[in-house]
């Protein structure tokens, strides 16, 4: 059973370095989606075959959302934003992949050192939600456009979420029911607000927005 | 209790129609200003109860806040300080109803009603707290909605520099009361107010109450934000802000004073010498100025300086054992609080009718004013008689008990301790010349004389509701200044719970300096029988002869214009000329050069000394020395999510490590 856990964290770490080298918005958006639904299998498989309904309808739920409700809507503001790729990042990929690799090794580190108030069920487990959620980050400070950011948004949540099913597996289901639907409205939100911001100013690049700004 | 929790609720019921109601211009000073009476009546009764001697009550309600409980506690020193509060703030509410009217048809007036609702019960809040917490709360909202009034026309430049200046000063003295609460709650883990324990350290938590509660009160060289923030409120907010809530950093004072066990008599001698700057650079620098308010600003500094003073030579006697010295300076101090509350209001309600019938608060502009706003002019009179200290108004009683500890300790204190009661009474004599200087010039200038302008000639007496607020207070004045022998005998309560005398003691005290009251009373009934007699004996001399009006002595003129009346400037040059080192006066003066001159100018201005050569040089340099943070703000959304992930990994790998 642990090593179907490893080698789907480690998928899960590989779809972070996708995010983080991919100029194509569309490869990006599955890349997220493909996460979530990773995550939905993780959550299941990580309940030691102690099967109970709840346990295996909400990672389902938890992977239809992330997987497939998601991925549509984010598609959905892509085609209106009419947006294909990410040009011009404010670092470059390579550069980009590269922090992606600092990241790593710092969260193997932080892995090995942090204390939880409970043992793993894998070692891999720590570092790549924190991976994946650091990913997240790179994502939202290095890229220009809403959509890329929304996504970089997606990942740290993923991340969390990992994170979460070391933590806390037995969460009370309304809570997790609470947090998928405040991830859902976020992202509708956000994409509706992305279609707002392109039509209105025709184009979708956050660091525009330093015309706000009240330095010179 | 009940009756100050529904007073409570009607200014939360006011401050809530007055934004419902918003856009109906009847409701709103309906709702507004009714929220404000009707609490304030109904508060005032158990204020009054408990402040003349019944028993304390409290309240208390359990609340989520760590430490917080929503605790309130009435006993007498905060029923004291209710009085004022909710007289004032209603006499403000009635007059607020028709001074904003001139601002209708150019701003929305939801606004102020809302936030002078608010101001009143976080204010009637401070006084009543009884938990740390709930008091830093009630304390901010205070110095928030207080911030919003003043800022009220924003349109102005030097009002938004006036309400920025008010809040970095709120929040510095803030600040300090955050050390002060944690430090005197530190000791046995709870925040009520009856469970401080100070520690070791007293002296330190009395630099701390002393510099965050005497920000709010305007200890001089903290009193920077008075003069800006005062002239630039709408009159009524001045009037609310000047008379009571400055005096919630003395009531904050001397609430720590009663936890801090013993007092020191070095504190006392801080205040003295707090007091005096406070005193004579306030009156000083009220003597300089051209603008109505910003004097009027400036003499609020000045009588928290006698306040201080008051306060100073109590805790000196209190610490030497002189009952009698302790009693009649805490006696004058408090009583002082209540009389300045009255007269400080009257003044600043008249200077609003001034600047209402005239636009402008210059009094160089003004001029002639009496016979055109013969109300107006009264009550200025009587508000500028008491604040000089003149007998037989209220001023004088509360001055005349601090000079009354003062001379007692002088005399019983030794070579030593006499010290600050003798640079008290030299202090207070020379403060009280100095205000009689100013006010015979603020009220000679504007209300004597010719009209120096067109805006002048054309003023008019307001409407009821802005004159018979005054008149109230005026009433207040002369009769707390008729009957002071009673007043200072019923203060008995209030003082024994300040300094924790027996109070047989300071009943003794209190009669000792009432019969010395009643004394000077009667000195002052024989003074007015005599006016009065002089003037029937003038009008019978005059009845039987030909009376005839003529121009004032012209200097031998032929037409002498309005123009070449005295200034406010000329009036009151001898005296800030002899005091040109304090002051720093600028005047520029183009003279008269050529055989037939043609133009001549001259202006002078006078700065707050500690503004400008203090803290203005103070917040230069620390803009200077972080200006290498400037660079941290791009406005880059980016920048700033890496700005807050750094710190958190930072923080994570800190901990780890």
């Amino acid at each position: 059973m642990s090593q179907v856990i490893n080698s789907l964290l480690v998928l899960l770490v590989l779809t972070g370095f996708t995010l983080l080298g991919s100029s194509r918005l569309a490869a990006c958006i599955r890349a997220v989606g493909f996460q979530g639904l990773l995550l939905g299998l993780l959550a299941i498989l990580m309940q030691d075959g102690k099967l109970s309904a709840a346990g295996v309808l909400l990672p389902l739920t938890t992977a239809v959302v992330k997987g497939i409700l998601l991925p549509w809507l984010l598609f959905r503001a892509m085609r209106e934003a009419d947006t294909v790729r990410e040009v011009e990042p404010l670092i470059t990929y390579n550069v980009s992949i590269i922090a992606g690799t600092a990241a790593l090794a710092l969260t193997l580190w932080l892995g090995q050192r942090l204390q939880l108030p409970s043992e793993p069920p894998s070692s891999l487990l720590v570092p790549a939600a924190l991976f994946t959620s650091l990913a997240g980050i790179i994502v939202i400070v290095s890229r220009r456009k809403a959509l890329t950011q929304v996504l970089g948004y997606l990942a740290l949540e993923n991340g969390i979420y990992a994170f979460g099913t070391t933590v806390a597996l037995r969460l009370p289901v309304l809570v997790e029911l609470g947090i998928l639907l405040d991830v859902f409205v976020g992202v509708f939100v956000m994409g509706i607000a992305i279609f707002h911001i392109s039509r209105e100013f025709d184009h979708i690049d956050t660091d525009k927005l330093v015309a706000l700004s009240d330095v010179g | 209790m009940t009756a100050l929790l529904i007073s409570l609720l009607l200014f939360g019921a006011g401050a809530v129609a007055s934004l419902v109601f918003a856009r109906c211009d009847r409701c709103l000073r309906l709702f507004g200003a009714g929220g404000i009476i009707l609490g304030s009546v109904c508060g005032l009764v158990p204020a009054i109860q408990v402040a003349l001697g019944a028993v304390p009550q409290s309240l208390r309600i359990a609340w989520d806040v760590p430490y917080g409980s929503f605790y309130l506690r009435l006993d007498a020193l905060s029923a004291f300080f209710l009085v004022p509060i909710f007289l004032i703030c209603a006499l403000a509410a009635i007059y607020g109803t028709e001074y904003l009217e001139a601002y209708r048809e150019r701003k929305a007036l939801a606004p102020p009603w809302f936030f002078l609702n608010v101001l009143t019960a976080s204010m009637a809040v401070v006084v009543l707290a009884n938990n740390a917490i709930l008091f830093l709360m009630a304390w901010e909202t205070m110095a928030l909605s207080s911030f919003f009034l003043v800022t009220f026309e924003n349109e102005k430049q030097s009002t938004r520099q006036a309400g920025w200046t008010y809040l970095v000063a709120s929040h510095f003295g803030t600040a300090f009361l955050l050390v002060l609460f944690v430090l005197l709650g530190k000791s046995n883990g709870s925040l009520d107010f009856g469970r401080f324990n100070p520690a070791s350290s007293v002296g330190a938590l009395f630099l701390l109450a002393l510099v965050g509660f005497g920000t709010k009160a305007g200890f001089v060289p903290l009193h920077v934000w008075l003069p800006e923030a005062h002239p630039a409120a709408p009159s009524h907010v001045s009037a609310v802000m000047s008379a009571v809530m400055i005096k919630t950093g003395i009531y904050g004072l001397l609430r720590i004073l009663t936890f801090l066990g013993p007092m020191q008599a070095w504190w006392g001698w801080t205040l003295c010498a707090i007091g005096l700057s406070s005193g004579i650079l306030g009156v000083l620098l009220a003597l300089a100025q051209h603008d109505l308010k910003r004097l009027l600003a400036y003499h609020s500094v000045e009588n928290i300086g006698i306040i201080a003073l008051g306060i100073g030579v109590g805790i000196v006697g209190l610490s030497r054992d002189e009952a009698f010295v302790a009693v009649a300076g805490f006696a004058g101090a408090l009583l002082h609080v209540l009389n300045h509350a009255l007269f400080k209001a009257l003044l600043f309600l008249d200077a609003g009718n001034i600047a209402h019938a005239t636009h402008t608060r210059e009094i160089d502009r003004l001029g002639g004013l009496l016979k055109r706003m013969p109300g107006t002019g009264a009550t200025f009179l009587v508000g500028a008689a008491a604040i000089s200290g003149l007998p037989p108004l209220n001023g004088f009683i509360s001055e005349f008990l601090i000079y009354l500890a003062s001379f007692k300790g002088a005399v019983s204190l030794g070579a030593f301790g006499s010290v600050p009661m003798l640079a008290t009474i030299s202090g207070l004599a020379l403060i009280g010349g100095l205000a009689v200087a100013c006010f015979t010039k603020a009220f000679g200038i504007v209300f004597l004389g010719q009209p120096r302008s067109e805006c002048a000639e054309h003023a008019d007496e307001p409407n009821l509701a802005m004159v018979a607020p005054a008149f109230v207070l005026a009433a207040g004045c002369a009769l707390i200044g008729l009957f002071g022998a009673s007043v200072v005998r019923s203060l008995g309560p209030l003082i024994s719970s300040v300094t924790g005398l027996q109070p047989l003691v300071v009943a003794g005290g209190l009669a000792e300096a009432a019969n010395s009251v009643e004394r000077v009373a009667l000195f002052g009934a024989i003074m007015i029988a005599m006016a009065a007699l002089l003037s029937l004996a003038r009008t019978k001399a005059l009845a039987r002869r030909q009376v005839s009006m003529g121009p004032t002595w012209d200097c031998g003129y032929a037409t002498p214009s309005p123009r070449m009346q005295y200034a406010a400037s000329s009036f009151a040059q001898p005296l800030t000329a002899s005091f040109r080192m304090l002051l720093q006066t600028r005047e520029v003066l183009t003279g008269i050069e050529e055989t037939f001159p043609q133009r001549a100018e001259f202006h002078s201005h006078t700065d707050d000394p500690y503004r400008s050569y203090f803290f203005q040089p103070l917040f230069e340099s620390i803009t200077r020395t972080m200006a290498f943070l400037r660079p941290l703000q791009q406005g880059r959304v980016q920048l700033y999510v890496l700005y807050i992930a750094v710190a958190l990994l930072v923080l994570l790998l800190w901990q780890i490590a």
